[in-house]
């Protein structure tokens, strides 16, 4: 009887301490459904990631000597021959902002539980997320094909030491800035990374050491110039110009890619939310299409992610 | 979740946001551009300066993104905390690893330095190889 007696006493003090307070079950402190508690975790585990990724650039970056010059290296613009620097990539930008309204605005209807409402805006976000994807691939294309950029070439080199250029004959022209980047072109070829020389001086395209530039194995052209920087160790040396930093374009092609398979992966979520909202599902559950905003979360992020990714590529 | 907002206010909030996210992107360009001395020949901003300017500006506008668009300002103290607060140990993150990079950097020049120095190099005697680090002279000079 008076095992009994206790057991019972601590069961009632067990429900007594146990139904005390918001941690105790039944209730939700963040005032949030597990749904959208998760979601904003797996971002703060996925900001981790692009934080790696980001510092990584950093960390390399500060590790040169020289690094490309941003509005140097991104300055091609659609259907233009110009050089517009930051010009496409500030169109990109503007892109995801409007679809991150658009966002905005179909989470907004969803609350009213305007099914209409919702599906418009998602089908717009959908739209700007496509086309941010088409400007990746054409920057990506620029990169690769028409200038030579790979995961391990970087034909984005910068000056660092005082001299003066060569022409193609071998002859003084032009002093060199110390602190620009210029793009080294290959012999042959079709894009504006491709060098053919004039008519009076085709190009050769066979490696080898001309008198104004070497052309390597790669068929790179590298221009040669006189060393004239005072107190440099090869003063009056002449020289050939340098690839950029080995590691940009692996950081540039990681970064950008998993940014945009991020929004690739986000088009496909919104592609079936999308579905989802016109087949109806969410009217059935009268929680304010609490799917649309949680994908809303995920879409805002790729918007967060390249305010950073926009900053450190293109800003610094 | 409640915005506190009629559904008025809320769409009149959102293109607002649009404006001020496009405003803020368009100076962080134009800082750019003309800091570098792109637009006005021959005028540029202290690169450290503009820098500062622009990590500040992307800042809040990652600020501004986290806390309308994504409702995280209408959200309970402790969820926002919880997500917010471990951010914050990318902080030392970014400075070690800037720190780190730098590091390499120096230490790399210190090395050509050395090698531009041309000041000879010890000859290794294969026959009678050093046998305690006594022996082991006290500077030791790069190849030339």
């Amino acid at each position: 009887m008076a095992t009994e007696h206790v057991v019972d006493q601590v069961e009632e003090m067990a429900l007594n301490t146990v139904d005390d307070g918001p941690w105790s079950g039944g209730e939700s402190p963040m005032k949030a459904s597990y749904g959208k508690l998760m979601m904003w975790y797996f971002l703060l585990s996925d900001a981790f990631t692009f934080a790696g990724f980001l510092i990584a650039y950093g960390s390399l970056r500060f590790a040169m000597p020289s690094w490309p010059v941003p509005d140097f290296v991104f300055q091609s613009f659609p259907f233009l021959s110009g050089h517009y620097p930051l010009l496409f990539v500030t169109f990109m930008t503007f892109v995801l902002i409007v679809s991150s309204v658009t966002m905005v605005r179909s989470v907004q209807e969803g609350h009213r539980e305007n099914k209409n409402g919702a599906a418009y805006w998602l089908l717009l976000t959908i739209l700007g997320g496509a086309t941010f994807l088409g400007c990746q691939a054409f920057e990506w294309y620029t990169l690769i094909v028409k200038e030579n950029m790979t995961l391990t070439v970087d034909p984005f080199g910068t000056h660092t030491t005082e001299g003066i250029l060569l022409d193609h004959d071998g002859k003084e022209t032009e002093a060199i800035k110390v602190g620009e980047t210029y793009l080294l072109h290959k012999a042959g070829g079709h894009g504006h990374g491709d060098d053919h020389g004039s008519e009076a001086h085709p190009m050769p395209t066979t490696p080898g050491d001309y008198p104004g530039f070497v052309i390597d194995e790669g068929g790179f052209i590298l221009p040669k110039y006189k060393v004239t920087q005072e107190g440099h160790p090869d003063k009056g040396e002449i020289k050939t110009l340098e690839y950029g930093p080995k590691a940009f374009g692996a950081l540039f092609f990681f970064i950008t890619g998993f940014h945009g398979f991020h929004v690739f992966s986000g088009l496909v979520i919104l592609v079936i939310i999308l579905i989802n909202v016109m087949s109806g599902l969410y009217v059935e559950r009268k929680n304010g299409y609490e799917m649309v905003e949680k994908v809303g979360l995920y879409w805002h992020f790729v918007d967060l992610v390249w305010v950073f990714v926009f900053l450190v590529f293109y800003l610094l | 979740m409640g915005t506190g907002l009629t559904y008025e206010q809320g769409k009149r909030a959102a293109w607002r946001g649009f404006f001020l996210l496009l405003v803020v992107t368009l100076v962080e360009v134009v800082l750019a551009l003309v800091g570098k001395g792109i637009i006005i020949e021959g005028f540029t901003i202290n690169i450290w300066i503009l820098r500062v300017l622009m990590i500040v500006v992307s800042l809040y506008k990652a600020y501004y993104i986290v806390k309308e668009f994504m409702h995280m300002g209408y959200e309970v103290r402790s969820l926002a905390l919880s997500v917010l607060l471990p951010t914050l140990l990318l902080v030392w993150a970014v400075i070690a690893f800037l720190m780190e990079g730098n590091y390499w950097n120096n230490s790399r020049n210190y090395i050509k330095d050395q090698n531009n120095a041309k000041v000879g190099y010890i000859e290794m005697d294969y026959k009678h190889p050093i046998k305690n680090a006594e022996e082991i002279p006290n500077e030791i000079q790069f190849l030339g």
